[in-house]
């Protein structure tokens, strides 16, 4: 176990390497600038600026520079935000991307896994239609259409909720960004849940169960519903990370101070470090999920236990 | 349980105008159309039939396991409880408890996230109320009781973890948890090797005669019906046929589908070819060896031998039947022969050496060289129609063929496995099993090749099935001067179609000869054991 885990870190750094090196030519062959204005800089102020930030030498010397800085987890100052580093900026985001990435993931586990169920022991049933039609709406409406239209309904006219801002952080403050975040992902996994139940429900040992007189509770949970989540666990790490990303588009509508908006704001002023460092962030992230996914998957299903 | 009528004396279980109907797209399908019989107090009542004669599902639906779309009508009882249309309560009380099942997929039956020990010890705890250590202590006396070698060990292990025919002996320890009695066997040794096979029947036997259940058998294998049943009910398509004792069924049969199963087990034999015969394709020292496992960047150096030093020599006209059981390398030999995958060794085809030809040199050779496989639901495409299948090899091998003289060679190739020649606009799903397979050899013959080798051709298929695609494929041989290898691990097809035996086990030749005298004299313990396993019914 600890040997899978070494192994697969150790393949991982060859990954954050080709993530680095792509997104790192890729943001510099983008048109445009960090300090191009609508009015032109003098000349002058504009070298000197080239030069605080090493912009004014050759691009491979720039990329071996950044490399070894990242290495010891500099990743430079901030274009934008002047008087901070990279480092600090995403230490202060993140716990608040973080806390409403990870609430939205519980609730639409937790909600998905229980629609997704209940679809398909009713399948085909009224309430197996009517789950999957909402769960259709769910997927195909976008979290910037969805975000405005339940902040119109419960904030503005019901005033129920708060429209946006991050508040005293307590759970009616963030209500609204965590139901639109988890919405779509409760939708996916509930359709995933129910795809894979109807198929274990449909396997020998279901019938051998049956055959043998347990209760239905036990034939449902104990086994037909671990073998059904190996695939819902499977999708969990894409999962954390559209949650992670989809967080620019409901931290800019909810006015939420996450690591999402400086995806926004570091690509739209091609501010490279800041950008750089988000990416980074969400390569590892996504990486140490998928590890973790792994290692559950292991958990659950012992024909692939990591030794 | 009522104790006032004598048939409860004796009958475990009453089956009267038992009816099951599935509604499906294409509409309804009556799979079982009215079935009477009764199960004796510990007798084994075997239930024959073949494909679709609604042997499985008249117990199933008796079992309340029918799928969604099945409806159940009629009457089962078992002492005074009617199972049909019994609350899924009323059910749990006798399922796993009174009357138990093993199934024929031992392989999936058992649930593959759970060690055996927890599955077994399940109908303990829910129907005796036991605890988890007294019913492990159960369960370790009942993996005993079924012959599971290191008990103490076994019962933490993963079904993943044990062979077929250990797994087929924890579903039955898992039915006898309970001491039930009646015990419903479908299929249960089908998907093992014969020697499994010979083991569990008698296993079931022993049992029986400690605990005295009853026992259901469902089977299209009358060599076990005539080896273990009392009495036979015979089923074709959802109707009994015939029932009574076995030396009834099997000695003076009334019905003539019963005489037809009778009749439908392999026999005849094959003649040598000429001692002249010339060699039409031979492997000298055949080896093969898999990779096991993957490395992350380095490949992987361990290795599986499958094949290993194997001598073959193939005469024109012969056929070479090779049997082993699941793992012994029939295949793999089969697939080298034909230099379908990588392999040491000498190969020579018609006195050519084709050891170290590549893909480019092979092709002239490989249209004389023809496969055929087990599965004819796998191995032909379901979305090209019947023609373009079976003339898809002219495309490489004859290039130069017109439209017109392509699909004269289809209805020819047709015409010649017994096939309507307008078969060849239809697609695969519209046949059934043995014409699928007829398809498979139609692929093969219209190359008008030298050599065929065929793996397990007739496995997947019903008995009756079998006998007439062996039938076709002797007339074949005999119009075509063909050489057969015929892969099988079913010794009575073996015997019937081959004149020269091969004995296979890990890898290796135990023994050959011609047909007769490994059948009559083997000389190897391993060469007795399969044959006793295999027809001492």
């Amino acid at each position: 176990m600890i040997n899978f885990v070494l192994r697969r870190l150790a393949s991982a750094v060859p990954t954050v390497f080709l993530v680095i090196t792509i997104s790192f030519f890729l943001m510099r062959f983008a048109p445009g600038g960090p300090f191009d204005l609508e009015r032109p800089l003098p000349p002058e102020t504009m070298e000197n600026i080239m030069k605080t930030y090493q912009l004014d030498q050759p691009l491979w010397k720039q990329y071996i520079h950044y490399l070894a800085n990242a290495v010891q987890g500099d990743f430079g100052p901030s274009f934008i935000y002047k008087d901070n580093t990279v480092a600090q900026l995403i230490a202060q985001a993140l716990p608040y991307s973080v806390q409403i990435g990870a609430t939205a993931l519980s609730i639409a586990l937790i909600g998905g896994v229980i629609l997704g169920t209940t679809a398909a022991l009713r399948q085909n049933g009224i309430i197996d239609i009517a789950l999957m039609s909402v769960s259709t709406v769910g997927i195909t409406v976008p979290t910037f259409v969805m975000g405005p239209v339940l902040t119109l309904i419960f904030a503005l006219m019901l005033g129920w909720l708060p429209a946006g801002g991050w508040g005293d952080g307590s759970i009616r403050q963030l209500a609204l960004p965590i139901t639109v975040l988890a919405l779509p992902q409760i939708a996916i996994i509930a359709r995933l849940t129910r795809g894979s139940m109807i198929e274990a429900l449909h396997t020998d040992h279901i019938r051998t169960a049956k055959a043998y007189g347990l209760p239905s509770r036990v034939v449902v949970i104990t086994h037909a519903l671990r073998g059904a989540m190996l695939p819902v666990v499977s999708y969990l790490a894409p999962a954390a990370a559209a949650l992670l990303t989809g967080s620019a588009v409901v931290e800019s509508i909810f006015t939420i101070p996450g690591i999402g908006r400086f995806f926004v704001l570091g690509a739209l002023n091609r501010d490279y470090p800041l950008v750089m460092a988000t990416v980074v962030i969400v390569a590892v992230f996504v990486i140490v999920f998928n590890l973790l996914v792994d290692i559950a998957y292991g958990l659950l299903d012992p024909r692939v236990r990591h030794d | 349980m009522a104790d006032n009528m004598n048939t409860t004396e004796t009958t475990v279980l009453t089956v009267k105008d038992l009816k099951v109907n599935f509604t499906t797209p294409d509409g309804e399908v009556n799979a079982v159309k009215g079935v009477n019989f009764d199960v004796r107090k510990g007798e084994t009542l075997a239930i024959v039939g073949e494909s679709g004669s609604g042997k499985s599902q008249t117990m199933m639906a008796i079992m309340g396991l029918l799928a969604k779309n099945g409806r159940v009508s009629g009457s089962a009882r078992y002492g005074s409880a009617e199972m049909i249309g019994a609350s899924p309560k009323a059910l749990n009380d006798v399922r796993g408890s009174k009357i138990t099942m093993i199934f024929q997929e031992p392989m999936t039956s058992l649930d593959p996230l759970y060690t055996v020990g927890k599955q077994i010890s399940e109908p303990l705890i829910h129907h005796r109320g036991m605890g988890k250590a007294q019913a492990r202590a159960r369960v370790l006396e009942l993996l005993k009781l079924v012959g599971i070698p290191e008990p103490e060990r076994r019962i933490d292990s993963y079904p993943h973890e044990l062979s077929g025919g250990q797994r087929q002996r924890v579903m039955i320890a898992m039915a006898l948890a309970n001491e039930p009695d009646l015990l419903i066997a479908d299929e249960p040794t089908t998907a093992l090797d014969v020697t499994i096979q010979a083991q569990i029947l008698d296993l079931l036997a022993d049992l029986q005669k400690r605990f005295g259940m009853a026992i259901v058998l469902i089977t299209h294998d009358l060599g076990v019906v005539k080896h273990v049943a009392d009495r036979v009910v015979v089923m074709r398509r959802g109707e009994v046929v015939e029932q009574g004792t076995r030396d009834d069924i099997f000695e003076r049969p009334t019905a003539d589908y019963t005489k037809m199963l009778l009749a439908a087990e392999p026999s005849g034999s094959k003649a040598p070819p000429a001692d002249n015969a010339p060699v039409i394709l031979e492997g000298r020292n055949v080896v093969v060896d898999f990779q096991i496992g993957t490395g992350m960047f380095f490949k992987s150096h361990r290795t599986f031998r499958a094949v290993d030093g194997i001598n073959i020599t193939l005469r024109q006209g012969q056929t070479i039947g090779v049997v082993g059981e699941s793992g012994s390398g029939k295949s793999t030999l089969g697939r080298a022969l034909l230099r379908l995958l990588d392999s040491d060794g000498r190969y020579s085809f018609a006195s050519n050496d084709i050891s170290h030809l590549d893909r480019k040199g092979m092709r002239p050779y490989r249209r004389q060289m023809q496969l055929v496989f087990q599965d004819p639901y796998g191995s032909l495409s379901p979305r090209q129609t019947v023609g373009e299948i079976i003339t898809e090899g002219l495309y490489v091998h004859e290039p130069n063929l017109t439209k017109a003289e392509r699909d004269a060679r289809a209805v020819e190739a047709l015409k010649e496995v017994g096939l309507d020649p307008g078969a060849r606009n239809r697609y695969p799903h519209e046949f059934s099993g043995g014409q699928r397979q007829r398809i498979a050899i139609a692929r093969s013959m219209i190359l008008k090749p030298k050599v065929v080798i065929l793996d397990e051709p007739t496995s997947a298929l019903d008995r009756s099935v079998q006998r007439q695609v062996i039938e076709l494929l002797r007339d074949l041989q005999q119009k075509h001067d063909l050489s057969y290898v015929f892969i099988s691990h079913d010794l009575s097809v073996i015997k019937a179609i081959s004149d020269h035996v091969v004995v296979m086990k890990n890898g290796k030749i135990v023994e050959q000869g011609p047909t007769d005298d490994i059948f009559d004299r083997p000389a190897q313990d391993y060469t007795k054991t399969l044959i006793a396993a295999a027809f001492t019914h």
